[in-house]
């Protein structure tokens, strides 16, 4: 099968970087648009799945309309011989979505290490952060916890460089 | 909010993580739940009318697809609504949140290389006269955009 050309691949991503469209046959409608055929669209996308240009592949949810209101970041100051280990305790805790390293930004922001900690509501995602601290022997660690009060825009990553304007 | 209906809740539950690649990928997940392809297509855009569903497709390895990062601003109290509507207007942004702290306004900035996105935090500080904390990700120890709705704190 020959691949898509690079400007019918970038315009694909740019597509599903918005998702698919909700027929029955999403591949032919996107490769209307890019002007390629069905059986090159889904060639591609196998084959980037297969490259693992993709995290994952499902559905996007939005978890507030889900009912889950509380959204948490746990943010930590771990000294940087530790932080690995602590990054791996943490990442295996029952309700972290998601565990980063990143970097300090002194003296403005002194935390390294992120949780993302998701709930139904605000008391029992602080309860639930405060139990796992105790348990992992974290709670004396520098911390933080932010919540979210506000949602302003949610949306998946336009990682695609912008050849649609210039190419219609 | 929060009653689902059965078939959106197992369709949630089932096809957060996978789907299949193929051509007719909802008439696939139907057998797989055992409903019609009608009854899946409804399902998913009864999600989406509820604005539970962003969409449905791949979400990117950003270490493969691109550059991203973490960025926050300490907005004064007074123009913060402002300079979230400005941050929100920018395509290369997703995940614009407020947060309780100095640092008040959090988004992730996502491009097809870091020198992109240094342009871009050059221009933010520009256009809002703040500093951006740049946060770009060192390591994941666990990634996993999905969630599930069970056992939830």
């Amino acid at each position: 099968m020959t691949p898509l050309d690079d400007l019918q691949a970038v315009r694909l991503r740019r597509l599903l970087e918005e998702g698919l469209p909700l027929e029955a046959s999403p591949y032919r409608l996107l490769a209307e648009r890019i002007g390629a055929t069905e059986d090159r669209v889904l060639a591609q996308v196998q084959q980037w799945q297969r490259d693992g240009l993709f995290r994952r592949v499902g559905l996007v949810l939005k978890h507030r309309a889900l009912g889950i209101h509380a959204n948490a970041m746990l943010v930590l100051d771990i000294p940087d011989a530790e932080v690995d280990a602590v990054g791996e305790r943490l990442s295996a805790a029952p309700g972290v979505n998601l565990c980063y390293r990143r970097p300090r930004r002194l003296p403005h922001w002194p935390y390294n290490l992120f949780c993302m900690v998701h709930g139904r509501e605000r008391a029992s995602v602080t309860a639930h952060i405060a139990a796992l601290l105790a348990e992992l022997g974290l709670s004396e660690r520098p911390h933080k916890l932010l919540f979210s009060t506000r949602a302003y825009k949610q949306c998946g990553g336009r990682f695609a460089p912008a050849l649609d304007r210039a190419h219609g | 909010m929060d009653r689902l209906e059965p078939l959106d809740r197992r369709l949630i539950e089932r096809f957060q993580h996978g789907m299949p690649l193929c051509a007719e990928p909802y008439r696939a997940m139907a057998e797989a739940l055992g409903c019609s392809e009608q009854a899946l297509l409804d399902s998913l855009r009864r999600l989406q009318e509820r604005d539970a569903l962003s969409r449905i497709g791949p979400v990117f390895e950003h270490s493969r697809a691109g550059a991203s990062t973490l960025v926050a601003l300490a907005v004064p109290a007074e123009r913060l609504e402002q300079v979230a509507a400005r941050i929100s207007q920018y395509p290369e942004v997703n995940h614009n949140y407020r947060r309780e702290h100095a640092y008040n306004l959090w988004f992730v900035l996502t491009g097809p290389d870091r020198a992109s996105l240094d342009r871009l935090l050059a221009e933010i500080e520009t256009d809002t006269s703040l500093a951006p904390l740049d946060l770009p990700m060192e390591h994941s120890y666990r990634i996993d955009l999905g969630f599930s709705l069970e056992n939830l704190p």
